[in-house]
């Protein structure tokens, strides 16, 4: 068994990858603790997959090292690939065989025989409700389905870490909830779960998240931390006569950060609540547009890394 | 307020599958209207049946007046279809893109706005660029702009967000919330329901059939439920407690708080809260907030399993 490194699944000590003279992923630690959902937040060309590709053994860093399940990924990289699993966003399964022979060929990519395979394939069926669908063709499976199908097949072996790689995309919101349920209870059983997703929204089930940027991390925290110790400047959600005539008017004020509409509500960014409150009902007025309500609201996650990136991230050189 | 479309009982069948089924919609003329839905909910088959591409099996739709089955080339004009599989062209540059889409639209004239739709969406200073050599964000904002070029009245977008990131998602709707002031109508589906929050009025559908429509806020409201946001630690005993119990609708574990959703907070929030007590959970904070898009649409999808099981 892997040796054991106190409360930490993954230890990441300035990794660092470069790519001749670009550095896709600069000197980024971290750790993950076991048992933890760790959500991985960047946007397209941050240094995400290139991060995860070199924690799962594929891609050799340039320099730095990681520990994954006690293993050194510049070492260890077999013992890597065998205690974690994997799920890719594009799911990975075999579209023209069944559910079974999927399961069945999973099994054997990890080396899995006789009862212990038939246990593990007996659970997924069981975990991805789909007994008695077990010789449909996997490409007459619906996006909730195969998504849970390919969750199970990335822990056929049941491995201690699980990587998942923008895991719900395409799939209806009733499936990404029951999906999210299985996240957890995965976590419950003391497996750790790093996730990447461009959904902020879906952050919101993470303990703990990372946000990086041309290479380089930019926060780490809790969902609340991230949302309370990044942005100091409070958001206003105005509810107005007319939220697009409201927007042209508040948008060019000096005292208004940031703006945005949101279904019949405006988000203004000001830089004090009090004064702010009265600004936009003064300058409303004047402009002939009455304001219903107005109130401070906590900031989502999208906005705080979009704040991040706008005011203090690192620009790749 | 002027409609922009208007649809009666509008179907759409292929074979046995009824993908759009028995549509009554209203549009308003410049509002942003969401048409929100999983995969095959019929959200693109509306469209492409709106913008004249596609015959109705029955029911009629008309468009800024236009019948769309019957005079579908007259309402093309003032329609802009930014379909999911737009296809801009890798070796030309951006400026040559939308020169293009102009002469197919049969637009001579279109320099001057072509300037003003690069400025717009602040693509300028990569005119000469190679579509091919463009970000995923740009090449989508290319796209729109092509979309504009014959200045339409109304324009169709089918999932534009899909696989963009969270920078240039922000960027666009920005794009968006400025064209609206022109008082053109926007008419977009999105399989996202945070991002559903950001239209005027939002079309809720599944499997063919509309189950809802209205303001993001009337949507809400009519659930007559209220969430509690509970910011706590060991979230995940919290769930399993609080799960079945009879006060809770609906709970949700995120990684560092409860979404609890009941029908009166002020009655109930002294129970929730002692649960929690007897176990040891510790409460950080809590607050009451109104419910999700994605609660009313889950509040709805389950009403209809729940009437299908008792029919």
């Amino acid at each position: 068994m892997s040796s054991v490194q106190g409360d930490n699944a993954i230890e990441v000590d300035d990794l660092t990858k470069m790519f001749g003279k670009f550095t896709a992923v600069d000197r980024v630690s971290f750790s993950v603790k076991r048992g933890e959902i760790f959500g991985f937040l960047g946007a397209n060309g941050a240094g995400k997959s290139t991060t995860i590709r070199m924690l799962i053994g594929l891609l050799q860093p340039t320099s730095g090292t990681a520990k994954v399940g006690g293993f050194d990924i510049n070492t260890q990289t077999d013992d890597v690939k065998l205690h974690i699993g994997y799920m890719s966003q594009r799911f990975s399964l075999y579209d023209d065989l069944t559910v079974e022979q999927n399961i069945r060929f999973y099994g054997g990519v990890y080396g899995l025989k006789n009862s212990r395979l038939e246990d593990r394939m007996q659970w997924v069926l069981k975990m991805a409700d789909l007994k008695g669908r077990e010789s449909s063709l996997t490409k007459t499976l619906s996006g909730g389905w195969k998504q849970r199908l390919a969750l199970g097949c990335a822990i056929l072996h049941e491995p201690k870490i699980v990587f998942l790689d923008e895991p719900t995309g395409g799939v209806d919101p009733i499936s990404r909830r029951n999906f999210w349920e299985l996240i957890n209870q995965l976590s419950a059983d003391g497996i750790t779960v790093l996730v990447t997703t461009h959904f902020l929204d879906e952050a919101e089930y993470c303990n703990s998240i990372i946000m990086i940027n041309a290479g380089k991390l930019i926060a780490h925290g809790s969902p609340s931390q991230l949302k309370h110790e990044h942005i100091k400047n409070p958001i206003l959600e105005v509810k107005s006569s007319n939220v697009v005539e409201a927007l042209e008017v508040v948008r060019v004020q000096p005292w208004s950060l940031e703006t945005s509409v949101f279904g019949t509500g405006l988000h203004v960014m000001v830089k004090d609540e009090a004064e702010g409150k009265r600004k936009i009902v003064e300058t409303l007025s004047q402009n002939g547009i009455t304001v219903k309500t107005i109130e401070r609201i906590v900031p989502s996650l999208e906005d705080v890394f979009l704040y991040l990136l706008e005011h203090d991230a690192p620009t790749r050189d | 307020m002027d409609i922009a479309i208007q649809t009666v009982d509008l179907s759409k069948h292929f074979g046995d599958l009824k993908a759009v089924d028995r549509l009554h919609l209203t549009v308003n003329a410049g509002e942003m209207f969401g048409l929100v839905g999983p995969d095959g909910s019929g959200k693109t088959t509306i469209i492409r049946m709106l913008c004249g591409i596609l015959a109705p099996t029955s029911g009629s739709a008309h468009v800024l007046g236009f019948d769309s089955v019957k005079q579908p080339e007259l309402a093309k004009k003032e329609i802009g279809y930014l379909s999911q599989r737009f296809s801009l062209y890798g070796d030309l540059s951006i400026d040559e893109n939308i020169e293009f889409f102009a002469e197919i639209n049969k637009v001579y004239d279109f320099k001057k706005q072509r300037d003003e739709l690069l400025e717009f969406t602040r693509l300028t200073p990569f005119r000469d660029r190679l579509a091919e050599n463009l970000s995923g964000g740009m090449k989508q904002k290319l796209a729109l702009a092509c979309t504009l070029i014959h200045t339409p009245r109304i324009i169709f977008l089918d999932e534009p967000t899909t696989g963009v990131d969270p920078v240039s998602r922000r960027d666009f709707w920005k794009i968006l919330q400025s064209l609206l002031k022109t008082g053109i109508t926007i008419v977009m589906s999105t399989p996202y329901l945070d991002e559903a929050e950001r239209c005027s009025r939002v079309a809720m559908m599944n499997k063919g059939q509309l189950m809802t429509v209205d303001t993001p806020e009337d949507l809400k409201k009519t659930m007559k439920r209220e969430v509690l946001e509970i910011v706590c630690d060991r979230v995940r005993e919290g769930f399993q407690l609080l799960k079945p119990h009879p006060l809770v609708k609906e709970v949700q574990a995120f990684g560092d708080r409860l979404n609890v959703m009941v029908e009166n907070s002020s009655k109930d929030t002294q129970v929730i809260k002692a649960m929690l007590k007897t176990k040891g959970i510790e409460i950080t904070s809590l607050r009451v907030i109104s419910p999700s898009l994605e609660n009313v649409f889950i509040s709805l999808l389950t009403k209809e399993k729940q009437s299908e099981v008792a029919a």
